[in-house]
């Protein structure tokens, strides 16, 4: 298998956590208390970093 | 509903992804292996991901989110009851002759243990029902998206069946099942916090409790008589008819879902993929059922100073499917309605490229090379895959079309379908386990279990519902349509199973050279001994089967 299939999953989270991210310190929808673009947008964000992390760590070696 | 900026840039960068998937892995793509079958070099999870994810169509995920609205979490049987069991049962026992027989497809699985009228009859209707089948849920996508966003129904229809053209007729099934795991990963960022927020707003699972009735929160406490529960079956028929008959017909009989584990690397990948498909399956009543429940709370018992989430139909039952759409709208604000939206598209694709990779598989190899141009080159079959993908979406899209027009045609074939899937498993059973089974015991056991379940269904009827056919007569009446198509199932089996064993008997098996590799008996063990514990297939039988276990307990 030639196309590490955790590169583009990484990627397109990281991607779409950050658009959900900038958008909840800018619009800051909130629902039921919380501003679930922000909180979630990071948990994505951070799923994807580290799925990209995995990714390259096997790339290299 | 309405659509921000942002909802539609997100869905614009999954549709770029996606695509750009197909065209990454259009240079891998030289044999037709590498394209029918992955080249074999899919990897455990990424194939038991996909494994999971091809059967997650959209109708799946907004229909399991109605069955929670409608019956509770007894919905929740199709899963720790229904697919579990199966699951484990095709990775543990099923897989050594799926993948050791270097066999493409399950057609040909057929072809090789019994005879070639087995193989046709399943390959042409296993084919007629994948198409059908991404057609129906093509038009079910785009009459939604309408629905919810003011979509032009052609728009959404011609739009979603470009994208999967595109993706499968470049990458083949390695673009497929890439996609899916991406797919999988929507599907639970998208949903999770709903859930999330849903439990939030009725005060927790306590909260839930007490919005909604008992029978809604037990799986098993009211299963004792029909006549105590929502679905109208009792557990015997329940435990047989859907946990046996019709789950491991679907699991470990259809090419769809198996085709998955075929294109792994290994035959212990090839085995762990449902294996590790079972456990995300476990969870994913919580995530797609839950909702649903969670909707019905908020219709009976809506928090102070909002409206009944749920609306009523004509006929006076809730709107059931709209469950999940209307979570998403209460509770997702632009950003995260993207991302759930973006999620509901990439389960009806993933279920659509499901169904249009296993047609494509099954018309090459099983139909085309078969019986219409045996003896051509590789490139030839690769070219006409890329051909059969082209024209299967277009056969899907007419079927959307004809879905639109005419409700009725659509559910009758749907039913006659299941005439011919309820007896499937005594067929594999029977042939895998029983050396001594025949391919014309195996012909005529499928054509006999497949008139019993249209004769049960012709004779026995619904309290209180239409019919689709006419009936004979009416021998048996039935509390619910479920008890009925369980207890068809059963009926079928059980005819499918003993007529393949009495034809067996009096007709001549093939000889024992022949079998190795196809039957129990017949195959040496393989060992697994050299595998780290946790890659072993009994060990994570053992522990995916304890872990249901515990869920129907917590849930009893």
């Amino acid at each position: 298998m030639n196309l590490d299939l955790r590169l583009p999953i990484g990627l397109l989270f990281t991607i779409l956590g950050a658009i959900l991210v900038v958008d909840g310190l800018v619009v800051g929808a909130q629902v039921l208390g919380f501003n679930v673009n922000l909180l979630w947008g990071a948990v994505m964000v951070l799923f994807g970093g580290v799925t990209l992390y995995l990714g390259r760590a096997s790339a290299r070696t | 509903m309405h659509l921000a900026p942002i909802d539609g840039f997100i869905i614009a960068i999954y549709g770029a992804f996606v695509l750009g998937i197909g065209f990454v892995l259009r240079r891998k793509i030289v044999h037709s292996s590498d394209f029918f079958l992955a080249g074999r070099s899919i990897p455990a999870w990424v194939a038991g991901l996909a494994f999971l994810s091809a059967n997650l169509g959209a109708q799946e995920v907004i229909g399991m989110a109605a069955s929670g609205a409608k019956y509770g979490i007894l919905t929740s049987h199709f899963y720790w009851v229904g697919a579990i069991p199966a699951m484990v049962f095709v990775g543990v026992f099923m897989m050594p002759f799926y993948y050791g027989s270097r066999a493409r497809s399950v057609p040909e699985y057929l072809k090789l243990r019994f005879d070639e009228k087995t193989r046709g009859f399943n390959a042409i209707t296993f084919a007629a029902m994948t198409v059908f089948s991404s057609g129906i849920s093509m038009y079910a996508m785009g009459a939604l998206l309408r629905l919810l966003l003011g979509w032009n129904l052609h728009v959404s229809i011609v739009a979603s069946a470009v994208v999967v053209l595109c993706y499968i007729a470049l990458g083949g099934l390695t673009s497929a099942i890439y996609n899916e795991v991406l797919q999988f990963f929507l599907i639970v960022f998208g949903f999770a916090p709903l859930v999330f927020l849903g439990l939030r707003d009725v005060g927790g699972w306590a909260g839930l409790v007490a919005r909604v009735p008992d029978t809604f929160t037990h799986s098993w406490k009211y299963m004792g008589d029909a006549g105590a529960n929502p679905m109208g079956v009792e557990w015997f028929g329940m435990a047989m008819g859907l946990g046996f008959v019709l789950s491991f017909g679907y699991w470990c009989t259809d090419f769809l879902v198996v085709q998955r584990a075929m294109a792994a690397d290994s035959m212990s990948a090839a085995r762990r993929t449902p294996l590790i498909a079972a456990v995300p399956k476990m969870l994913f009543p919580f995530l797609v059922i839950l909702p649903g429940i969670i909707a019905l709370g908020l219709t009976t018992h809506p928090n102070p100073g909002t409206a009944p989430l749920l609306t009523m139909t004509a006929d006076g039952t809730y709107d059931y499917n709209m469950a999940l759409p209307l979570m998403l709208a209460r509770y997702y604000p632009s950003g995260l309605l993207g991302l759930g939206l973006t999620a509901l598209m990439a389960s009806f694709m993933s279920g659509m490229a499901g169904n249009v990779t296993a047609f494509n598989t099954v018309w090459t190899y099983d139909i085309y090379q078969s019986y219409i141009a045996p003896k051509k080159s590789d490139a030839h079959y690769l070219w006409m895959g890329r051909m059969a993908t082209v024209f299967g979406i277009a056969i899907s899209v007419t079927t959307a079309y004809v879905a639109m027009r005419f409700d009725n045609i659509m559910d009758m074939l749907q039913l006659v379908f299941s005439f011919v899937n309820a007896p499937l498993f005594a067929t594999f059973l029977l042939g895998m386990f029983w050396r001594r089974t025949t391919g014309h015991g195996a012909f005529w056991g499928l054509v006999a279990g497949t008139l019993a379940a249209a004769g049960h269904y012709e004779l026995t009827r619904v309290v209180g519902a239409g019919s689709l056919l006419p009936k004979l007569a009416s021998l048996h009446t039935y509390p619910s349509d479920m008890a009925q198509n369980f207890w068809g199932a059963i009926w079928a089996w059980t005819t499918c199973f003993s007529i393949t064993a009495a034809v067996s008997v009096m007709t001549h098996p093939k000889a024992a050279e022949e079998l190795t590799g196809l039957v129990y008996s017949l195959t040496p063990r393989i060992s697994s001994d050299d595998q780290p514990w946790f890659k072993r297939p009994a060990t994570l039988a053992v522990v995916v089967l304890a872990l249901t276990v515990a869920l129907n307990l917590l849930f009893w």
